[in-house]
């Protein structure tokens, strides 16, 4: 910094967690691992495009169990991103800033996300 | 012209600010849709073979959102990656080269998604 050290607030580590903050910074953890995830969608893509020989190669790095543990992480980072998402842009428009309200939307926005996940891999088991 | 001091020392506002903040709720809003309906469509392609997909692809419709979906996550994830960096890394000049590197990552991804998904649609 320019001005030389500065006097800081008490971050993460002075507080007790409680939920709220565990989403906002689930919020950004999950954006973070969703931009790996992207790489992996953009190389599912080039591979695509490269023929039947480069897409051998993705079905063969992803299809064992670290693979699946990826691509299962990565649809509850989605879904869990996704829900927030709608969380986050109910706030910008104004509403659910009280704090019992909040809480329940946080409640609401974990169980959306982990039932979405569930249902999203019974239904890629049931159709596969 | 004058420029404020504090934009000259990198401590005024650049007066960008809402321009990316609405970038990124309407990257989101796309992404909602755009994941849903790719989503919907990778459960009924689950366990597809490469021939399979790319007769998928071959639609103008998935050529078209395919190409949509690329650029709004891309986008979306510049944006939210140079928050987090913004917040975090305090080091004037990292700082930059990090946000240097994000952007042009983003746009290769981008890129690469977009030529990609053009040369399945339009391949034989």
């Amino acid at each position: 910094m320019a001005q030389g050290a500065r006097p800081l607030s008490p971050h993460l580590q002075i507080y007790r967690w409680y939920l709220t903050m565990a989403l906002s910074i689930g919020h950004r953890a999950s954006g973070v691992a969703l931009t790996v995830g992207l790489v992996l969608f953009i190389w599912w893509l080039v591979a695509l495009a490269g023929g039947p020989e480069s897409f051998a190669v993705v079905q063969a790095v992803m299809h064992n169990f670290f693979g699946w543990l990826v691509l299962f992480g990565f649809t509850a980072a989605l879904f869990f991103h996704a829900a927030n998402g709608v969380r986050h842009l109910v706030w910008d428009a104004g509403y659910g800033f009280d704090k019992e309200v909040a809480r329940q939307s946080a409640i609401v926005t974990l169980a959306v996300a982990g039932g979405l996940t569930i249902l999203f891999w019974l239904l890629v088991l049931i159709v596969a | 012209m004058q420029a404020a001091i504090g934009k000259v020392r990198s401590r005024g506002s650049a007066r960008s600010g809402a321009g990316t903040w609405k970038a990124q709720r309407f990257t989101a809003i796309a992404n909602l849709l755009l994941v849903l309906w790719f989503v919907v469509n990778a459960i009924a392609m689950a366990g597809s073979a490469y021939a399979e997909w790319v007769a998928w692809f071959h639609s103008p419709l998935t050529a078209a959102l395919m190409i949509l979906l690329v650029l709004s996550t891309c986008y979306h994830a510049r944006i939210g990656l140079q928050e987090v960096v913004e917040d975090y890394v305090h080091h004037e000049i990292g700082k930059v080269a990090i946000l240097v590197g994000i952007t042009l990552v983003a746009a290769l991804l981008a890129t690469a998604g977009v030529v990609s998904v053009l040369m399945i649609a339009l391949g034989g």
